[in-house]
């Protein structure tokens, strides 16, 4: 063999070679929105942080479904989840004066609860993760109602101040045309998502837990021979992705600062769409969460562009997003059939 | 105790309901040797070695492990592995996702964080140590499947395992893995490791074995040194034929002989399929009853699926009485005239679901097409008219098959495909596991079919069985056709002779 000679390149491994693509996607369709649509705000750095501003809370809903699917499960409830804690949010900040800090111990508290409901009766159980989390998803719903029917808009003071924190990004910014120079900035609700996409890396890449997840996606029976306590793995795998679906259904209800029953819906799919799009496989085992931030990111830009080019509705980004969807599925089927081989 | 031993098993039995799977068997491997642990189908070979692994917990006897006097009581296949025992399968049991030294460390680092660097290091050390062809980072699915297995390898001799127990690993690799295999299990003897090597490659066995073990019916037949036993008599102690015996035993009992100037209503040349069978000839005439042999594995059924069309057929050619035929899936078979009892009863056989009634008239009704069903009446008189021609004991037609006994089980797929009325029919171990009555019926009704112009084809474990039945046997080895015996050749040592190849003419029985 080559091993003392030159050694011949090794093939990317299937998580890296998905990532790749994710990334040079995202570049090339950012630069040609600055080249063609760069008179409709796209050379305007602000643009681009809007991105974040805009979908921080889609980041770290997406970031727990990576995690759940990398295992080989699935949490559909997330979107549920999210407009339930909007709602109990307003309404606890409204109706009980409750404090800011009460707020989101509330968002992580519901998401942990859904987490851990779900991480047992999927991994101890045994029953199909996609039926656990469809009830979970009915459950937050009608929970929801049961809190509240009508659409609050939060005015606490507390809460209206953190939401409206703009943090500068030094040096960046554009000028107007009276040439004033506006710098660019992020809320905070970036920040979490940003610290969330780090913290999930390292922890995929670099903990016993995190590879333990990679390893019972690929092939469960396996993980079990080799050793990984599968079930426990399993479990905090749902545990994770619902504490991230508290921390994104915090960051959601930061950003729109209202809660109503038919918020958020469709946000689990958009979450799926992002998490495929990044790189993950549906079948587990394979995913990266740097992936997923390209592939949220992706999905926001193809909504500015359509609306830059005054494309009516949502349509042409559903549309959009279902070719790229299609895509990244057949390459899926590709590395699937080829580790059948 | 002798200072080599790896581990000793005394005196182990094991029955499950109805089955005495292991009675009374010693088993010793001692370091720095491979030791073949050979056997037949149900010889309990995979039992044995499930009673060591602690997926089977043992009814009696001791097992003891190096460097401790105390019998011990191995509960699970983690503490095997604990105490040295580790077991490489057949089916690869890794992380296809992962990459080759997470592979060969995951689940075993007690640390929280994981050290990549530290690990790919040790990876290259062991992977160069053994001389394994693969590089830590690589992902293992794009590793051949001999590579995966060596990681797999690696892994266990990593975690300082003395007793390594090698489940058919060369089943899905090809020659030149095989050999790459062989030069690691060598290395590895070197090393001190003991290798239990369960195959029923009788080539295999003599190219890297230092020792034989011989298991029979769940008992133990002896253990042997590799260069001491030749392969003929190794396949009489796995048959539990002696030879001596043997040579009494006049063979071509076969009392229907096949007119010779016929046209054969079937014909293959070069016939293979996805299954791995090599390129095989075979033809059969009108009224002959002839048979493949060889030991478990050889590619009996393998043989008769690619005629058949239940295995993906990847070349050679079929004539049906003369004509160029495609047979490439079992409709075309029976739409040609050719029926096939499967091995597998339970799984391929009967539809336990349904009645006796449904599982006799379901091959001539997909002959018929489903649109045209049988009306009750039709369906139950042939169920009926076959039940009575061959006796199936059943409390009615409606009975759910599932309910009969496995002889009644056979009858009835034979009355299914009887009604039928096939030219040629196959019959894949048509009396296996079924009581010694019917087993007689059915080789007298294979006889009687034949004389009536059908042609047959048949299967069996038990040479006796095949001589009294066939006047024309195929032997096989290791996928391969290794000879054709008829008339006066057709006798017991013949038929163990060409199994065992051309080695056993140097033997003492030559």
């Amino acid at each position: 063999m080559s091993r003392n000679g030159l050694r011949k390149r090794e093939p990317p491994t299937d998580t890296a070679f998905l990532l790749t693509i994710t990334i040079c996607m995202f570049m090339a369709m950012y630069i040609l929105a600055v080249i063609f649509l760069g008179d409709k705000g796209f050379s305007k750095p602000q643009t681009f942080f809007n991105l974040l501003n805009e979908y921080a809370a889609l980041i770290v809903l997406s970031c727990g479904l990576s995690v759940v699917m990398i295992s080989g499960g699935i949490d559909i409830s997330v979107g549920g989840v999210t407009a339930l804690i909007c709602m109990t949010c307003v309404v606890y900040l409204e109706d009980a004066g409750g404090g800011f800090l009460g707020a989101v111990l509330i968002s992580l508290g519901i998401g942990l609860a859904f987490g851990v409901v779900h991480g047992f009766l999927v991994a101890y159980l045994k029953i199909q993760p996609f039926i656990v989390t469809l009830a979970g998803m009915f459950f937050a719903r009608g929970a929801t109602a049961l809190v509240n029917l009508d659409q609050v808009q939060a005015k606490n003071a507390a809460f209206t101040a953190v939401s409206r924190v703009r943090i500068l990004i030094p040096g960046v910014g554009s000028f107007t045309k009276r040439g004033v120079f506006v710098p660019a900035y992020i809320e905070i609700g970036v920040i979490v998502a940003l610290l969330i996409v780090i913290l999930l890396f390292l922890m995929l890449k670099y903990t016993k837990f995190g590879r333990g997840l990679y390893a019972v996606g690929g092939n469960a029976q396996s993980a079990l021979m080799l050793g990984i306590n599968v079930s426990r793995t399993k479990f905090f795998a749902y545990v994770l992705t619902g504490l991230l679906a508290g921390v994104g259904g915090m960051l959601y209800f930061l950003h729109t600062g209202s809660g109503s029953v038919v918020q958020a819906s469709g946000l689990e799919m958009d979450a799926i769409a992002s998490s495929i799009i990044g790189g993950t496989l549906l079948s587990g085992g394979v995913g990266n969460i740097i992936g997923t931030l390209f592939g949220v990111l992706i999905r926001g830009t193809i909504y500015t562009i359509v609306t830059a080019i005054g494309a009516q509705g949502p349509w042409w980004t559903g549309i959009t997003i279902s070719a790229l969807l299609c895509f990244f599925i057949v390459l899926q089927s590709v590395i699937t059939s080829r580790k059948k081989r | 105790m002798l200072d080599n031993t790896v581990l000793s098993m005394r005196g182990i039995c094991k029955s499950f309901p109805g089955v005495n799977a292991l009675k009374n068997v010693d088993f010793t491997l001692r370091c720095g040797e491979v030791h073949a642990l050979m056997g037949e189908n149900g010889a309990g070979k995979s039992t044995l070695i499930k009673v060591l692994t602690g997926v089977y917990a043992k009814d009696a006897g001791q097992v003891y492990i190096k460097g401790d006097e105390k019998a011990l009581t191995i509960k699970s296949p983690q503490e095997a592995q604990n105490l040295g025992i580790s077991t490489v399968y057949q089916e690869i049991t890794l992380c296809p996702n992962l990459s080759v030294a997470e592979n060969m460390f995951i689940g075993r680092d007690k640390d929280t964080i994981v050290n990549w660097r530290r690990m790919n290091t040790r990876a290259r050390e062991i992977l160069d140590t053994l001389d394994i062809p693969a590089t830590p980072a690589q992902q293992l699915a794009n590793c051949s499947i001999a590579i995966q297995q060596m990681v797999a390898i690696a892994r266990a001799v990593d975690m300082d395992c003395k007793a390594l127990i090698l489940d058919e690993p060369t089943s899905s690799l090809d020659e030149n893995e095989v050999a790459k295999l062989f030069t690691l299990m060598r290395d590895l003897k070197t090393r001190g490791v003991g290798i239990i090597f369960v195959t029923h490659f009788l080539d295999q066995v003599y190219e890297v074995s230092d020792r034989i073990t011989v298991l029979r019916g769940g008992e133990l037949v002896g253990e042997f040194l590799a260069r001491d036993l030749p392969r003929v008599e190794l396949v009489s102690k796995m048959m539990g034929k002696e030879l001596d015996d043997l040579e009494s035993i006049s063979g071509g009992k076969a009392s229907i002989d096949a007119k010779l100037d016929q046209i054969p209503v079937l014909e293959a040349y070069g016939l293979t399929s996805n299954s791995g069978v090599k390129p095989f000839d075979f033809t059969i005439k009108r009224g002959e009853v002839n048979g493949f042999t060889g030991l478990l594995g050889s590619g009996r059924s393998e043989c008769v699926r690619a005629i058949y069309g239940a295995d993906r057929v990847t070349g050679g050619q079929v004539k049906m009485n003369g004509r160029n035929v495609k047979i490439d899936e079992p409709f075309a078979a029976m739409k040609h005239g050719v029926g096939y009892l499967p091995e597998d009863r339970k799984r391929d056989g009967i539809i336990a679901e349904l009645s006796v009634r449904e599982n006799i008239i379901i091959a001539l009704q997909v002959m018929r097409g489903f649109f045209r069903p049988f009306t009750a009446a039709q369906a139950k008189a042939f169920a009926d008219e076959y039940i009575k021609l061959l006796a199936i004991k059943t409390a009615s037609v409606d009975t759910p098959i599932a309910s009969l006994s496995g002889g009644n089980q056979q009858k009835a797929i034979l009355a299914r495909w009887l009604l039928t009325h096939p030219e040629y029919l196959i019959l894949d171990e048509p009396t296996r596991g079924i009581d010694i009555g019917t087993k007689i019926e059915i080789q007298k009704l294979v006889l009687e079919l034949a004389s009536e112009g059908m042609s047959i084809t048949f299967i069996s474990s038990e040479i006796e069985e095949m001589l009294r039945v066939c006047s024309r046997l195929v032997v096989m080895r290791d996928l391969r056709v290794v000879g054709e015996l008829s008339g006066e050749d057709l006798t017991q040592t013949n038929i163990m002779r060409t199994i065992a190849g051309n080695e056993a003419r140097n033997g003492r029985y030559s």
